[in-house]
């Protein structure tokens, strides 16, 4: 059994009303062992009610895979990187700290990573993700891109993401403004710019043209 | 230098190709379908299945030797007419199937002997040798003794089926197999 092809990951964290859901279906997900592993991210509480669900991306050179000493980070053959192996993670934390997305999570009761698995055991044989099913807002969506295409008309899907030297492509895709036209998402420009605040400009979309979302 | 690997899918972070990248790459991939990962499960699953090939292997070579235990109901089939073998001649001959190859020898006017012919080291023809006492082997030097059929020298272990004859007029008759399998 294998993920579907056709049905993608888009990761919408624009519609994201920080309801937790996710993060408790997560929980209930078969084979998480009754952890979560999805993290909801509170942004800036004093000036924006913006939180954003991360989910792995399930990158295409998993960097939690490349830095593991132990061999313990496996990735299927339909892309999805799967949770350290128990018999093998040494539990070191190399790849909460290496991961740019900051994904893994150590459990430190059990000396396991564990880490989102698109749930595995359900989108292997056809079903979504269990935060997907429950998402209200859909900020989390499972399904082909031809549906996202039809539902979100302003957004558009990139996988491809700029952390200073290090360009990662990911199987799960992010739902970014249509406009200005965007093929890569240039994380580390946040870092190089001044804090938002003087003008209202998206660091994140700084230099491209426009620089507004649509 | 590496072959590429059609069950590779994740990229090097260097993103060249796979055959540029280093050795222990390939020993120890990310890719799922290309590392050689056994569980433990699969393990003591292996180990198990393993164990109980060997347990029924066991209980089936018990069957069968009762089975070779069991009474076989041989036919009665005349090997040799009135006369026709000489005190120290043979006779080759099938009992109690086609293939089964026998031989009979004639040890004393009134006395015959007749063995299975495959030696039980690995299954060669054994030559009745009278003027010695004894049947040899000739592939490894396995020598039987002519009266009973037990092995006197060489690598075999087992004694010879021997066949139970019976004589009646001058005519021999194989009645059944004694001990072993032909």
């Amino acid at each position: 059994m294998a993920v579907p092809e056709s049905h993608e990951f888009f990761l919408d964290p624009g519609r994201c009303i920080g309801c937790n859901a996710c993060v408790q279906a997560c929980s209930e997900c078969d084979t998480h062992k009754g952890y979560s592993m999805i993290q909801l991210d509170i942004l800036d509480r004093a000036s924006s009610p913006q939180t954003i669900p991360v989910v792995c991306m399930h990158c295409d050179s998993p960097t939690c895979a490349e830095v593991c000493p132990a061999d313990a980070i496996k990735r299927t053959g339909d892309g999805v990187v799967q949770s350290a192996r128990k018999p093998r993670c040494i539990a070191c934390n190399n790849c909460v700290l290496a991961c740019p997305f900051g994904v893994p999570k150590m459990n430190t009761g059990m000396h396991l990573m564990m880490k989102c698995d698109m749930c595995y055991d359900r989108t292997s044989v056809g079903k979504k993700p269990m935060c997907a099913s429950v998402c209200p807002s859909q900020a989390l969506y499972y399904g082909t891109r031809e549906d996202i295409g039809r539902l979100r008309p302003r957004s558009q899907p990139i996988h491809t993401f700029q952390f200073g030297g290090q360009e990662i492509t990911t199987k799960v895709h992010l739902m970014v403004p249509r406009r200005p036209a965007l093929f890569a998402l240039d994380v580390g420009s946040a870092f190089r710019l001044a804090p938002a605040g003087d003008g209202g400009e998206d660091p994140l979309l700084a230099g491209m043209d426009g620089g507004a979302l649509a | 230098m590496r072959i590429e690997n059609p069950d590779s899918i994740s990229k090097a972070p260097d993103g060249r190709p796979d055959r540029d990248q280093p050795a222990w790459r390939e020993q120890f991939p990310i890719d799922w379908p290309t590392d050689d990962f056994r569980s433990r499960r699969d393990f003591t699953k292996l180990l198990g299945l393993t164990s109980l090939a060997f347990v029924v292997g066991q209980i089936w070579i018990v069957l069968l030797a009762f089975r070779r235990r069991m009474p076989l109901g041989l036919p009665e089939m005349e090997v040799a007419s009135p006369d026709e073998l000489a005190v120290g001649d043979s006779k080759i001959f099938d009992y109690p199937r086609a293939g089964a190859t026998c031989v009979l020898t004639r040890v004393a006017s009134d006395r015959f002997v007749a063995y299975g012919q495959k030696c039980t080291h690995l299954s060669c023809p054994v030559i009745p040798k009278p003027e010695k006492n004894c049947l040899q082997c000739p592939c490894h030097e396995g020598v039987f003794d002519l009266a009973t059929g037990r092995p006197l020298s060489g690598p075999p272990r087992r004694p010879l089926p021997r066949l139970r004859l019976k004589v009646s007029d001058g005519r021999v008759f194989a009645v059944g197999i004694e001990e072993g399998v032909l």
